[in-house]
């Protein structure tokens, strides 16, 4: 079964969802290695991103998907906001101009959004960032479908190897951004961007993966 | 916290409509999206500089825009980096014609927002050069982190890039010459309080009434080492001796002495360090020919201070000395 467009945005909805409950959660994360503001900021995004959104009226998931990513690289700032826009806007590029996603659409959207913010902010696995939480995400939705999965079952995947990516960033030292000033002391914090990005992987999980929908 | 604000979500904006109703004789400040020009921008045919950056620094960056420094510049929410739209919007309201640079502090969110800038700015066919400052030397592993943080040669570069401008050079020439200014600059901060953002409610981070972090980013960033206070004598030494060593500075060196407030300490604690510094810069045969002493790149209202020694050469020093006219700095007009 697609992804239709509604289903897409109601991803989008459900992803400012969690970002808005994760508002102090991100924050408080960011404290501890970083500059402890990026529930805030994200927030601030994602709320941005909500009252774009229903100016867009075609059923086309690219756009959504672009306007999303527009707006949080206006309102978010900091490095969050070119990542977080360059992930949208380069799986608004992969899908553009698609009334559906199929299973495979989403997830060479998913793989382009993750290409795009390796690219930004030239970080490598185990950099203690997002993409620790992405690449295992984008890794086992490829996996699941190849062998055949079903969508939900694929999507229940990669949020969980997300969540598992992102606890694994605990023990990391950070190399990348703000946090890798701390050295050694970033250890034993989990990182906030890849808990944002499970956010991300974990709310498409829920939305994309239900039954029915139009 | 105590802070003189109304609502943590308006620092931002009515500070910047405080400043523009104190300085409409040198300045323009646009919003939606938010950045600040000289009043008589764009400037036919010289190259237009364009800096930004989190606010919390002031004077730095809208301080400094003005005859003789910068063209433009996009404060972003506090202690965050400005967006590209903003960038964009400032780039284009400043481009003469004669192409625009970009000066960037090296911050991971600052570059990668300046970065999309420069790439929406070409698309539109205007010339943009960017350097990025990096003088922070108390990041020592700059291989395995971000590197190393743009910090007082900021300050410097603006100035005396901003003279070169004036003078009709072109893009490329200004652009090395940044590259000069930066590469001939080392600073190193420290702080005896950490400072509060307005919007997390609370201190960036703890420092014990006895301790002082050596080696802090403008942002609260960790340092080197945590010390118990010691006398002023001493703390130069802990700064300068990492500064002096790194580039290396040698007997017969002139430079530009500057001595910055972190924004909490006095001008009184200022001269006490400038004194120590004169001395231990003395004693290694190092003359200072230029000084700055204030708070011109701050972290809101920590206490602390920086040195930043920047290697003069005969054509720096002039730049130096030309006129400007900004509201943070004013001198020969």
């Amino acid at each position: 079964m697609p992804v239709s467009f509604s289903k897409a945005r109601d991803w989008i909805q459900a992803f400012a969802e969690a970002v808005a409950e994760n508002k102090d959660y991100l924050t408080e994360l960011d404290s501890a290695i970083g500059d402890a503001d990026h529930g805030i900021n994200m927030n601030r995004g994602m709320k941005a991103a909500r009252a774009k959104i229903d100016a867009v009226t075609d059923p086309d998931v690219g756009a959504l998907f672009k306007t999303v990513g527009m707006a949080l690289v206006s309102t978010v700032g900091g490095a969050s906001g070119p990542l977080y826009g360059t992930l949208f806007l380069r799986m608004g590029a992969a899908t553009a101009g698609k009334p559906e996603l199929s299973a495979d659409d989403w997830a060479a959207a998913l793989a382009a959004g993750l290409a795009g913010v390796r690219t930004l902010g030239k970080a490598e696995l185990k950099d203690k960032t997002m993409v620790d939480a992405l690449t295992p995400a984008v890794e086992a939705l490829e996996a699941a479908l190849g062998e055949g999965a079903a969508l939900p079952d694929a999507l229940r995947r990669s949020a969980e190897a997300a969540e598992n990516g992102m606890k694994a960033t605990t023990p990391l030292v950070a190399r990348k951004g703000r946090a890798s000033y701390l050295g050694e002391r970033s250890a034993g914090h989990q990182d906030p961007g890849a808990t944002s990005s499970w956010l991300l992987v974990r709310t498409a999980a829920e939305t994309l993966g239900e039954q029915g929908g139009q | 916290m105590k802070k003189l604000i109304n609502n943590t979500d308006d620092v931002v904006s009515e500070a910047l409509q405080g400043f523009a109703a104190a300085h409409k004789d040198l300045v323009r400040v646009v919003t939606d999206p938010n950045y600040i020009v000289r009043a008589d921008a764009p400037v036919r045919g010289k190259v237009a500089l364009v800096s930004g950056g989190g606010s919390g620094h002031e004077p730095m960056h809208g301080g400094f825009v003005g005859m003789g420094m910068l063209d433009a510049a996009c404060p972003g929410e506090v202690f965050t980096s400005p967006t590209p739209d903003q960038m964009l919007a400032a780039t284009k309201a400043v481009d003469g014609g004669a192409g625009v640079l970009h000066i960037v502090k090296n911050y991971t969110g600052d570059i990668m927002n300046f970065e999309m800038a420069a790439d929406l700015a070409g698309a539109e066919n205007i010339d943009v050069a960017a350097v990025v400052i990096d003088d922070d030397v108390a990041v020592q592993d700059s291989l395995y982190t971000a590197g190393r943080r743009g910090v007082g040669a900021t300050v410097l570069a603006e100035k005396i890039c901003g003279a070169a401008a004036e003078q009709r050079r072109p893009l490329a020439e200004v652009a090395d010459l940044c590259r000069r200014v930066n590469a001939n600059a080392r600073s190193m901060g420290m702080a005896l309080t950490p400072c509060t953002v307005p919007a997390a409610g609370k201190p960036t981070f703890e420092l014990g009434p006895t301790e002082m972090e050596i080696g802090i980013g403008i942002h609260g960033e960790p340092g080197r080492e945590r010390k118990t206070v010691a006398p002023a004598s001493e703390v130069v030494e802990m700064l300068a001796t990492p500064v002096a060593d790194d580039l290396p500075f040698s007997a017969g060196d002139r430079v530009l002495a500057f001595v910055n407030s972190m924004g909490g300490t006095p001008l009184i604690e200022l001269y006490i360090v400038y004194n120590e510094l004169g001395r231990f810069l003395s004693a290694r045969g190092i003359e200072i020919s230029r000084n700055l002493i204030g708070p011109y790149i701050t972290s809101l209202e920590m206490q602390g201070c920086s040195i930043t020694l920047l290697k003069l050469d005969d054509e720096m020093t002039a730049l130096w000395d030309a006129p400007v006219n900004t509201p943070g700095l004013r001198w020969c007009v």
